[in-house]
Order: C-alpha cells, then sequence, then structure tokens
C-alpha cells in the first residue's frame, strides 16, 4: 500500500508540470493583455509596465520565469491592482471559499450517501420515490434559480435564514447557500450510491453472507457497503472539485467574501496573473483530490493495488 | 436407524415473471438422514439450485416458497430471517456454484472465516482467526496462516472453494449444501475436492447435499440420488438401484449421456432434444416431448412419484423393460 502511495505521488509531478505548461500557453497566446483598457496608455509607461512584468521577454523566457517563482510558491502577481498578488487574494478569499465548498461536500456526502443506501435497500418502496424526486429537483434546478427560490421563500418570506451577506461567525448566513451547493452534489452520490448499492446487494458474495446467517445488518454493513462505495468515491473527487468552482458563482449570489469575485472581476479585466495562478491553485487542489480518491480506492478494492 | 436431518415436505418455489407465474420447483419431498450423500441431478434449469436457495431463505425478491423444510421440529421454509440466521451458516450451509464470485473481494479470507464463528459460537475475534486457520489447513490449503491474509483475488479457482468449503465447514453444519461444487474447476482438481468433501463430511457427521449435472460426480460419492426434471423429482433411490436399473426413462438417458458411466452402452448420446421451458410444460408427463416410451396416457395424465420397488421411486406409467436400444 505504501508503495503504491509512493508510486501514485511521484506520478502526479509530471501531470501538475504539463497541467501547468497548458494553463500559461493557452492564457499568454489569447488575444488581449492586461493593458488594453479604454484609454490607451503612453508608449513609455506601457514598455514600463511591460518590463515590470516581464511581458517583453519572449515567450519561453516568460514561461521559465514563471516556473521558477511556483517552485518557490509564488503564485504571480496582479497585472491590474499594483501591489495585489495571487497569494494575497488567496489568503484574504480562500479560506472562506474552502469552508463554504467543504462543508457543503461533508453535508452533501454524507447525506448522499445515506440516501442512496436507504433507497437501494427499499428499492421501489415510498424511501426510494422520495429519493428520486429529490435527486430530480438537485439535478434539474440550475443553482442560481435554487439560489433565489430559497432566498425568496426561507429568507425572505419565511425569515428563516437571512438571504445573503456575511457575518463573520455565523452559521445562519451559510445554510442557504450550502444548501444551494450541496443539493446537486447530494443529488449525484445518492443516485451513484443506490445504483452500485443494489448491483452489489445481488452478487454472489452477499449471497454467501446471508447464507452465513451474519444478520443483514452485518451483511449491509461488512458486506455491502465497501464494496458498494468504489464507483462513488471515484467521483468524489472531481465531485469537491465542482463544489469549489461552484463556490464562486454561489459567493457571487450571496455576497459572500470568498475568492469567487476577485476572481471574476479579474478574468473580465484580463489580469492574467490572477487568472493564472487561481486556475493553477485549482489545478493543485483537483490534482491532490484525484491522489486521495486514488489511494482510497486502492483501499477498497484490493486489486488496484497491485496494478 | 440412523437420525433424520432433514425433511422437506411438498416443497415449491415459484417466481413472479412479467405478470405471470413461473414454477421453478414442485412438490419436493425428501428426507436427509446423518451424514448420507444425497445426489440431486437434472439438467441446466430444472430447479435444483432454487429448490435449495429457497430452503436456506435466499430465494430473489421475486421468489416465494411453499411447503416445509424441517430442521429437527423447526421449519425454514417460511422462517422470519431474523430467527433464519441462527440457523444459516451454523446448522445448514451452503457452497454455491460459483467459487470465483462467491466469496467477497474487499475482504481478506480471515476475516469471511471468522465473522462466522464470531457470530453462531461467540468466539472472540482473536480465537476465530485461529480456529478459521486451522479449518483451512483441514481442507488442505498450504500455509494457512499465511493465505488466510489473502484477498480472495490472490488464490486460484481450486484454492477459492476449499475456503468456501472450510467456510461452510466451520461450525460443523449437520447439512451441507454444495451446488455444482466442481462445475467451474479444473478436471484434476474436481477429484480431489471430491475426496475431501467425502472425507470431511465423514469426520463431522455432515449430510451432504451435492447438486450437479455430472453423473460422474455422483457415481463415486454420492449414497443416495434424486433426479429432476422441469422443476419435479422424477426418480429417487440408492445410486447403485439408479445406475443398474434406471426405471425413469430421463435418468436412462442422463446415464447414456454420461462418459465413464455410459461404458456399458456402445456409444454416448446425448439425449434427445430440449429441456423444457418452465412456462410451457407439456401436457400429460414433462418428458414426453423426449421419451421413446411415451403411450397415449402419458400425453393425457401426469405420472405421479409413485414407490417403485424397494426404497425407490419414480414417475412414470411405463412399466415394461427400459432398453436403451430402443431410445437409440
Ligand atoms: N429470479 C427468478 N425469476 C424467474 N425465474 C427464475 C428466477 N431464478 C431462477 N428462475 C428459473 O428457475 C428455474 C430453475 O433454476 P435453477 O437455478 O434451480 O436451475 P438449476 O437446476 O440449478 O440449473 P443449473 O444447472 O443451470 O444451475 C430456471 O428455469 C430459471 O429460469
Ligand atoms: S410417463 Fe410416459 S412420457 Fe413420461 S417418462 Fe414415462 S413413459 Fe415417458
Ligand atoms: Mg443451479
Amino acid at each position: 500500500m505504501l508503495g503504491y502511495a509512493l508510486r501514485r505521488v511521484l506520478s502526479a509531478i509530471p501531470i501538475a508540470l504539463i497541467a501547468v505548461s497548458v494553463c500559461f500557453f493557452i492564457l499568454r497566446l489569447a488575444p488581449g493583455g492586461p493593458f488594453d483598457g479604454e484609454r490607451a496608455l503612453p508608449p513609455l509607461v506601457l514598455a514600463n509596465l511591460r518590463a515590470h512584468y516581464s511581458l517583453d521577454q519572449p515567450l519561453v523566457v516568460q514561461y521559465f520565469i514563471y516556473i521558477w517563482r511556483l517552485l518557490h510558491g509564488d503564485l504571480g502577481p496582479s497585472m491590474v491592482i499594483e501591489g495585489f498578488s495571487v497569494s494575497r487574494l488567496i489568503a484574504i478569499g480562500f479560506p472562506f471559499t474552502l469552508t463554504l465548498a467543504l462543508t457543503a461536500f461533508v453535508i452533501a456526502t454524507a447525506i448522499g450517501l445515506l440516501a442512496g443506501m436507504v433507497a437501494a435497500v427499499n428499492q421501489n418502496k415510498w424511501p426510494d420515490y422520495v429519493l428520486v424526486l429529490a435527486v430530480m429537483i438537485g439535478v434539474i434546478i440550475p443553482n442560481f434559480l435554487m439560489a433565489a427560490l430559497l432566498q425568496l421563500w426561507f429568507g425572505v418570506h419565511l425569515g428563516w435564514f437571512p438571504a445573503g451577506g456575511w457575518v463573520t461567525g455565523s452559521w445562519m448566513h451559510l445554510v442557504l447557500p450550502v444548501t444551494v451547493l450541496a443539493w446537486p452534489h447530494a443529488a449525484r452520490i445518492s443516485r451513484l450510491m443506490r445504483g452500485s448499492m443494489i448491483e452489489i446487494l445481488g452478487t454472489n458474495y452477499v449471497r454467501t453472507a446471508r447464507s452465513k446467517g451474519l444478520g443483514e445488518r452485518l451483511v449491509l454493513a461488512r458486506h455491502a457497503i465497501k464494496p458498494a462505495l468504489i464507483p462513488v468515491v471515484s467521483y468524489l473527487g472531481p465531485g469537491l472539485s465542482y463544489l469549489l468552482t461552484g463556490s464562486l458563482a454561489v459567493e457571487q449570489i450571496f455576497g459572500l467574501p470568498g475568492i469567487g469575485k476577485y476572481f471574476v472581476t479579474a478574468a473580465l479585466n484580463r489580469d492574467y496573473g490572477i487568472v493564472l495562478g487561481t486556475t493553477i491553485l485549482y489545478m493543485f487542489i483537483i490534482l491532490a483530490l484525484n491522489l486521495i480518491v486514488d489511494l482510497v480506492y486502492a483501499w477498497l478494492d484490493p486489486k488496484v493495488r497491485y496494478r | 436407524m440412523s437420525n433424520t436431518v432433514l425433511t422437506v415436505e411438498d416443497l415449491s418455489v415459484t417466481f413472479a415473471l412479467h405478470g405471470s407465474e413461473v414454477h421453478a420447483v414442485r412438490d419436493m419431498n425428501f428426507t436427509l438422514t446423518e451424514g448420507e450423500i444425497l445426489a440431486v441431478v437434472g439438467e441446466s434449469g430444472s430447479g435444483k439450485s432454487q429448490a435449495f436457495l429457497s430452503i436456506m431463505g435466499l430465494l430473489a425478491k421475486n421468489g416465494r416458497v411453499t411447503g416445509n423444510a424441517m430442521l429437527g421440529d423447526v421449519n425454514l421454509v417460511g422462517m422470519d430471517k431474523v430467527k433464519l440466521d441462527a440457523y444459516r451458516g451454523k446448522d445448514i450451509a451452503m457452497i454455491f456454484q460459483d467459487p470465483m464470485t462467491s466469496l467477497n473481494p474487499s475482504l481478506r479470507v480471515r476475516t469471511q472465516l471468522s465473522e462466522v464463528l464470531v457470530k453462531h459460537r461467540g468466539f472472540d475475534k482473536e480465537k476465530a482467526v485461529l480456529a478459521a486457520i486451522e479449518m483451512l489447513e483441514r481442507v488442505g490449503i498450504p500455509e494457512p496462516a499465511k493465505r488466510s491474509n489473502a484477498f480472495p483475488h490472490e488464490l486460484s479457482g481450486g484454492m477459492r472453494q476449499r475456503v468456501m468449503i472450510a467456510m461452510a465447514l466451520l461450525c460443523q453444519p449437520k447439512i451441507l449444501i454444495a451446488d455444482e461444487p466442481t462445475t467451474a474447476l479444473d478436471v484434476t482438481v474436481q477429484a480431489q475436492m471430491l475426496d475431501l468433501f467425502k472425507s470431511l463430511t465423514e469426520d463431522f457427521g455432515t449430510a451432504l447435499v451435492l447438486i450437479t449435472h455430472d453423473l460422474g460426480v455422483v457415481a463415486g460419492i454420492a449414497d443416495r440420488m434424486m433426479v429432476m426434471y422441469g422443476g419435479r423429482a422424477v426418480e429417487k433411490g440408492k445410486v447403485d438401484d439408479l445406475f443398474y436399473d434406471p426405471k425413469h426413462p430421463y435418468t436412462l438417458g442422463l446415464l447414456h449421456s454420461t462418459p465413464h458411466i455410459a461404458h456399458r452402452a456402445a456409444r454416448l448420446d446425448p439425449i434427445q432434444g430440449l429441456p423444457p421451458s418452465l412456462e410451457h410444460l407439456p401436457k400429460g408427463c414433462s418428458f414426453n416431448p423426449r421419451c421413446a416410451f411415451r403411450f397415449e396416457r402419458c400425453l393425457a395424465e401426469r405420472p405421479p412419484l409413485a414407490p417403485a420397488g424397494e426404497g425407490r421411486e419414480k414417475a412414470c406409467f411405463y412399466e415394461g423393460e427400459l432398453n436403451y436400444e430402443k431410445v437409440a
């Protein structure tokens, strides 16, 4: 298992490098630049600015400069706001974004797994139908609409939770955004878990377990759940990255202080520094998540460890 | 007089399928005595597996079972699953048709064995593992302590089948049902496995039900046999009697389609025609479309299973000599 983990970590390095390079070149090759504002800048100022951000160097040189900085943990400066940088942005906004996404992730995964299991065990009975309905709502309604509906109903009409804004430390302000973010995730997880669990409950080895008189609870807990988790786990990594990106939109809608608002502004201003840095940050997170998923996967399915 | 360990009466299994009913097993009756080996034979689809799965409470969701299966004075049929769990794996155990998929791929062999003892014998984990390793040794697994740490995919088919046998015998059950235990294995391993069954059931006094469609398997090891056709038992009796003097045309056909046994006949012949579809069983005797001895009565009435000499029964109207030349 340890050897497997080490191999997986090492193989992630070249992937990370390739991904960074692709991000870098795609952004740089896109037309337009950070200083193409409404008002043309004087040529001298422009030249100075370009020199300051090494934009006057050949692209390859810029690339190596970027990689060099990256290796030192510097994700790059903002090219629009003087003195602002990706690291600063992350320091200000990322803890919040991460909290929001992780809260939604944990709640949604727990609810999704549980609902999927209950539905599978009660296949074609009422708990199953309730789940189908909840899943449908979660998958069909887009998050901005869901947000609006929840804001109207629970925020304005019933007044149970604040409809938006942020007060430090107030979990009440998180309820609606977390719900919007978590619902589709929980829906997908529960659907995966239901299908996988139904399949596993029909396998020969679950029949063997029943034949041993272990009792249905132990049959489920020990023999069915672990193998049933395998397809679900492979979705968790991508699932969390959806939540991290989805969080940016939800933060905007609810006026929350994550990195969402900086990222959106930066993209509109073609602020290479911020956009590239944030993209690369997300990429690292996704790579790390996939790595974790692979390791959990190997634990769940012993066959994987030997490949 | 040896003790009866299982009495099955009027066992029937039906499946609901597309709004209609499929009768997989009908009116099965038999008894099993301590330590004996009963072979249940028949072509694919004749209801062998479903009959015994129903006794174990393991039918698919669309299946329903009626009748009795008396284990001592408790009836396993219709018993609440929670109560049934006190007997399954302890007094009556089953080995399934496919050893490759019948062990849980995500659990170590050790866990899958020891949990039986923890549940039925109240052993603590450690003691259960030791007993499990001992049983692995018993069924002929080399380096049992090491192998007990393996996951099923690390073992060969023969090894897995041995693990299944060990698992079934942990509590020294009164009854072991083995559903085609050798079909999925190499021929060389098959013989070893049969020897193992024979010696272990002797050691433990376990009665063995051996489900198979291979009469070659039956010949070497079983005491009695029950031949099934279209969900019904059509002939029952001692193995020797049925082999040397079959009284049902289907039994005769089976014997002549089996290598090693057919040597008495000039050649090896598969039985003419196809196994019946359970949804459209012919009127009268189910076997009549394939029977060389059929006469008018066979088309109108269904022959009941009735005594046919010392300790045997058959379901056939034909009373003359079963001359194989007539079939060929
Ligand atoms: N869940 C089910 N729904 C409907 N019919 C079923 C179901 N399970 C089994 N059957 C039918 O029951 C019949 C008997 O099946 P069974 O498994 O007992 O056959 P078998 O004698 O064990 O054959 P084999 O040698 O192939 O294992 C088959 O015709 C099968 O199609
Ligand atoms: S009852 Fe008739 S058809 Fe059926 S097996 Fe006997 S002879 Fe053949
Ligand atoms: Mg079968």
